[in-house]
């Protein structure tokens, strides 16, 4: 298959980047290209222009320092699932890497990538709203903004991301001694992406659950923190029913809209969140294995 | 559409062209190049067939624009025997019956080359793991995965 023709820059840094991108309205931005490439394919879409940012040194890397993993948007998934650093500070980001796509899509995709395209069955949309992350974007004349996961991705492949803004980085902080994370996801036998995906933190004194971050993604247009589930919880003693009483609240936070195709109904994927959610935390808390 | 110009070093000898834009690394190695080991089989990167090694690290180059290929190193299944000689996992695959039509192959002894880089002794459950990206629609999976474990023993892992 051939994309359709397009004119292609490359920028060799952010601010680059962005006089691109103002230049040239339309413009598609591409990072490792694993998005993008086979929308072009599928002529899913068709920007005149392709601003290629994979060679921006300044977007790549992780750094870790004050309780802050700081990772360059370019940063692939195998890198994220490969460091030792990562996987000692936040083990939940380590697992959610490994679990993405297959071992070269893992090479190739980045983060930001991925953020950027905002597909609802990705992974790290739904993580890194557990996770608590700021993501960091620039825009035009320097200009920086933060924003949270959920204020980012606002539906299937939407993002409030403007037209000359890109994202540079995702914040993500270590995982204190007292926090338990993890992530389940009901992947699609095919293509690996969430069905539905469930991810969890959970603070903990002794068996007592003091407080938690829970977020579904995939069953829905962008991923949602489970507030109900999370009060539901904070509080009590992290017990099998405890945690089955929760989790059963998990409706109450999904929205208005559930997504359903051939492979699996709304109906199923909302059911599924719940449980999702449930084995997360019985996994996180080792309460239960499912 | 201006063409751009590249330069890839494609096992060990360095090519200077000019592509369009869309042209997709897969393209530029089989149709610019003559390489024709590297096979286009899904063309949606999930099959595999058309993994190479850019810069150290595998990629279905049914994914990878030409243009991104720009000063990279690669290598194609053509450039994995050393002078005539058979890397031991091409070996592998023959002395295991590794393969059926053979049209995987090449994809599956690129992402071995990888997986026995990054892990040299890996369990059967592992080597399974590591060709999720892979598919064989001779599903000759069984023979694949002992080819790769003995690969694994014959490269010492």
């Amino acid at each position: 298959m051939f994309a359709p023709e397009f004119e292609y820059h490359r920028a060799n840094t952010v601010a680059e980047a962005i006089d691109l991108l103002s230049s040239n309205p339309g413009a598609k931005v591409m990072a490792g290209g694993h998005s993008l490439i086979p929308l072009l394919k599928l002529r899913l879409a068709r920007p005149g222009v392709v601003v290629d940012i994979g060679g921006v040194a300044e977007m790549k890397g992780i750094t870790i320092a004050d309780g802050n993993i700081r990772i360059g948007a370019l940063t692939t998934h195998w890198e994220i699932e490969s460091s030792s650093q990562v996987a000692e500070a936040n083990s939940l980001l380590a697992e959610a890497a490994g679990g993405i796509g297959d071992t070269q899509v893992r090479n190739r995709g980045t983060i930001g990538g991925n953020l950027s395209h905002a597909d609802p069955a990705s992974d790290w949309g739904t993580v890194l709203t557990a996770l608590n992350a700021t993501l960091e974007i620039r825009g035009p004349g320097g200009a920086t903004r933060t924003a949270s996961p959920t204020d980012f991705i606002v539906g299937p492949l939407t993002t409030t991301l403007g037209e000359t803004e890109i994202l540079t980085a995702v914040n993500v902080p270590v995982l204190a001694a007292n926090q338990r994370a993890e992530y389940a996801k009901m992947a699609h036998p095919a293509s690996g992406y969430a069905v539905v995906g469930a991810a969890v933190v959970v603070n903990v004194d002794g068996h007592t659950c003091t407080g938690a971050s829970l977020a579904v993604g995939g069953a829905v247009p962008a991923p949602v923190r489970l507030t109900s589930v999370e009060n539901a919880l904070t509080g009590k003693e992290l017990t099998f029913e405890n945690i089955e009483a929760a989790t059963a609240q998990a409706d109450n936070d999904l929205g208005g809209e559930i997504l359903g195709d051939f492979f699996a109904s709304a109906e199923y994927r909302r059911a599924m969140a719940a449980v999702e959610t449930k084995h997360a935390l019985f996994h996180a808390t080792e309460v239960a294995h499912h | 559409m201006a063409k751009i110009p590249i330069q890839v070093t494609v096992n060990g000898q360095t090519h200077q062209a000019e592509v369009e834009p869309r042209t997709l690394l897969v393209h530029f190695l089989r149709e610019d190049l003559g390489l024709t080991g590297t096979k286009i089989g899904c063309d949606t990167s999930q099959c595999g067939a058309c993994v190479v090694m850019m810069n150290g690290s595998t990629v279905k180059s049914c994914t990878c624009l030409a243009v991104q290929a720009d000063g990279a190193e690669v290598t194609t299944i053509e450039g994995v025997a050393d002078q005539g000689n058979l890397h031991p996992i091409q070996e592998a695959f023959w002395d295991n019956h590794g393969l059926q039509c053979g049209y995987c192959t090449a994809g599956m002894i690129m992402t071995s080359v990888e997986l026995l880089q990054r892990n040299p002794n890996p369990t059967a459950e592992q080597v399974r793991a590591g060709l999720e990206g892979n598919l064989c629609r001779c599903t000759g999976y069984q023979n694949i995965v002992k080819s790769v474990l003995a690969a694994a023993e014959r490269m010492g892992g």
